[in-house]
């Protein structure tokens, strides 16, 4: 595809991996950042967009987005500023066979937009029985391998698939909640729940798992990475995992840096998540975590129709879009915690980049031109007519959010302008 | 966040939770039972508060007897009463919950009695028809999943009140399966309203909320330290299924820690009363000798439970 040079002048850069945050513009062709500062000899720009009083970093990197439909999702993704995006194999079909993978990655690629990632199927139909055929899947595109939300109720075969990814040094993320202990549950296991005779799911049931994956991983060598954490006790135990030397990655959703059981209000099934919202304690638990860099954001996008969430809430489908709010909501949890911008970009950027081992999520000169330009002070209202997301179910509807993406390139090419 | 109970004047719209119902609409629905009672005992049992209102009673989960009460209340206030029985009509047919009400308010409903096996339901239909701008049309919570049961709650307020006037002196003990039951949190919330002196939930662990402690109640795991010279004592229904699930080892065990027998009531204070929302189960969770006995209050709450509904029914309908 044919690219342009482009001058992105006078804006606040910030690179998070590079240690940058400055005042300067930024130069790409070829696709590629071509410089930083001054524009390199014999440069022609065929097109300069004014970033004055607004941010310019890497592309936003996206570790868990579910895609129902690629057109508009992908339309949706850059309109947030996000770049790159791995999503969960629980697909229909699951990700488990190497053409399903390569058909989803060509089409990907013919749309243009956000690059997209899959991650592998672990075992078979996702059944937790067989493992599934990791180095034809790795072959096909496959970063990383998962069960995404099903379980493997035989521990054996979880820690032969972990045996057998870490042969082959592929990474294995897990969603870590038990089945059991989670069983029929709709919400936290707390004073909410209590009150409003909803089914709980306890706490334990995320540590119970993030235990067993811990010692599974150092028994096996596996890369491990954790996705959506959702307690106090869960950060803690990576914590101190990390401590005692495991590398161990893991991030948390970003609605769950935002809201609690307590926004389930009169059962508003827009609140229904899986992990589910958990207390104001551990909301603050999370949030310091990906403070200190011990877990990144991803936004754990997940369309849901009108008639999925139309429900009593034990019945609504869980999860909300956020692909178009990842960005603002980074921005508001960064201003309200008093968090450097540098460093909460970098949860959404460099960090999930190098977990995922993708080339992305940096402005150095001679990288991707993935690139996001924003103005971190405009506000603007959560509509459903305006969210380009096929799925219009967001807690966040109606609510002000600051933070809005004014162009993004992918590649070097503009895909998105405001 | 709105009360969506009330509307804009704060008058109640819909009865969904005795949770945040302020206490004065509270008082006011049991001094309305209070007028109420002697009509059931006239030869002609009718007043015509709600002559030419529909009263539609949904119910998706099964319960006669639930159900009759509230057709009982609804034609002794001359409504045109609709039993629907959900659950093996329309929404086996594939019908949305909100569809069906669509097709209901169509035909002029009035007002919707709901019982539903999902916590939280009756405040779905209720936000709907705020959305749909039909507020004119009201809703009672028959039952909704283990969530709320308003008028049994209030049924059990007017009842205590009626046999110990004061709340602000009382010792309550709840027993017995307080994690499943509606009627347990709508007591646990009228009775804080209302100010009680002590509440207590008694039983084991397994059958109790994780957050029962942050609910403004005294947790006993002992039945007998639970019982303790109480003035009222309300005993929950135990479900047979609650021996599946690792919850209890049998009924046997069950009735030797938690059943209340004489003994057991003893220890309460003499002029105890004993309560239980029906139906019973005898040998389980309550002995014979008490459910028979002189402290049971048992069928005043089934009376009362009439004149309760006629109340919230024609304090909804405006009169």
């Amino acid at each position: 595809m044919r690219t342009e040079n482009i001058h992105i002048r006078n804006g606040r850069l910030i690179d998070p991996g590079n240690g940058i945050d400055r005042q300067t513009d930024i130069f790409v062709a070829q696709g590629k950042v071509c410089a930083l500062g001054q524009a390199p000899a014999g440069f022609a720009a065929a097109r300069v967009i004014d970033a004055t009083d607004r941010v310019v970093c890497p592309g936003l990197v996206d570790l868990s987005a579910r895609l129902p439909s690629f057109e508009s999702e992908l339309v949706a993704a850059v309109a947030g500023g996000i770049t790159a995006l791995a999503c969960p194999p629980d697909t229909q079909p699951p990700l488990d066979e190497p053409d399903l993978v390569e058909s989803l990655v060509k089409h990907s690629e013919s749309i243009g937009l956000a690059r997209v990632f899959p991650i592998g199927a672990l075992t078979q139909g996702l059944a937790g029985e067989k493992l599934a055929e990791m180095a034809g899947l790795s072959r096909a595109g496959c970063i990383a391998f998962s069960q995404a939300t099903r379980p493997i109720f035989d521990t054996q075969v979880l820690l032969r698939a972990m045996h057998y990814a870490a042969s082959f040094g592929y990474a294995v993320r897990l969603q870590p909640q038990d089945h059991y202990l989670a069983k029929d549950g709709v919400a936290h296991d707390g004073e909410v729940a209590s009150r409003l005779g909803l089914p709980g799911i306890p706490v334990c049931a995320e540590t119970v798992a993030i235990s067993t994956a811990l010692h599974l991983a150092a028994e096996t060598g596996a890369r491990l990475h954790l996705s959506r954490l959702s307690s106090a006790a869960g950060v803690a135990l990576v914590r101190e995992a990390r401590r005692g030397g495991m590398q161990v990655s893991c991030d948390v959703p970003v609605h769950h840096l935002h809201l609690s059981e307590s926004d389930i209000g009169y059962f508003d099934s827009q609140a229904r998540f899986d992990p589910p919202l958990r207390a104001a304690s551990d909301r603050a638990a999370l949030r310091a975590a990906v403070a200190e860099g011990l877990a990144m954001v991803c936004s754990d996008h997940t369309p849901v129709g009108e008639d999925g969430k139309q429900l009593p809430f034990g019945e609504a489908l869980p999860g909300a879009v956020g692909l178009e709010l990842l960005l603002p909501l980074i921005v508001q949890w960064a201003r309200e915690d008093d968090v450097p911008l540098p460093v909460a970009l970098a949860r959404v950027s460099r960090d999930p980049a190098a977990a995922l081992g993708i080339d992305a999520g940096s402005l150095e000169v001679g990288r991707r031109a993935d690139i996001c330009v924003f103005d971190p002070e405009e506000s603007w209202c959560v509509r459903a007519e305006t969210l380009r997301s096929r799925g219009k179910n967001t807690p966040f509807l109606g609510r002000d959010v600051t933070g809005r993406v004014c162009a993004t390139l992918v590649g070097g090419r503009v895909v998105f302008e405001a | 966040m709105l009360n969506p109970q009330l509307n804009a004047n704060g008058k109640l719209n819909h009865l969904l939770s005795t949770e945040s119902l302020p206490r004065e609409v509270m008082t006011h629905i049991l001094d309305t039972a209070s007028s109420f009672l002697e009509v059931s005992d006239r030869d002609v049992k009718k007043v015509p508060l709600l002559r030419g209102k529909s009263v539609f009673n949904l119910f998706f989960e099964n319960s006669t007897r639930t159900r009759t009460t509230f057709e009982i209340a609804a034609k002794r206030l001359s409504a045109d009463v609709i039993n629907l029985d959900v659950g093996r009509s329309s929404t086996a047919k594939g019908e949305t919950l909100l569809d069906t009400i669509d097709n209901l308010v169509a035909m002029h409903a009035d007002m919707f009695v709901v019982r539903h096996a999902s916590s939280g339901a009756p405040h779905l239909i209720a936000e709907h028809l705020r959305r749909i701008g039909r507020e004119d049309v009201h809703v009672v919570n028959a039952g909704d999943g283990r969530h709320a049961h308003p008028t049994q709650g209030l049924l059990d307020m007017y009842t205590i009140r009626h046999f110990k006037r004061d709340f602000s002196g009382l010792k309550v003990a709840i027993v017995g399966d307080i994690l499943h039951s509606r009627v347990a949190r709508s007591d646990i919330f009228a009775l804080a309203t209302l100010e009680t002196g002590e509440v207590r939930a008694v039983g084991p662990q397994t059958l109790l909320p994780s957050a029962i402690g942050r609910m403004g109640v005294r947790v006993f795991n002992d039945l007998r330290e639970g019982i303790r010279d109480c003035d009222v004592v309300i005993m929950l229904r135990l479900q047979n299924e609650r021996m599946n699930g690792a919850l209890l080892p049998s009924a046997g065990e069950y009735f030797n820690c938690y059943g209340l027998t004489p003994e057991i009531l003893a220890l309460a204070r003499p002029d105890a009363i004993v309560m239980h929302p029906g139906p019973m189960n005898r040998g389980v969770e309550i002995d014979s000798l008490v459910a028979d006995g002189r402290q049971a209050v048992i069928l005043s709450q089934v009376t009362f439970g009439i004149a309760v509904r006629m109340a919230v029914m024609s304090i909804l309908a405006g009169n």
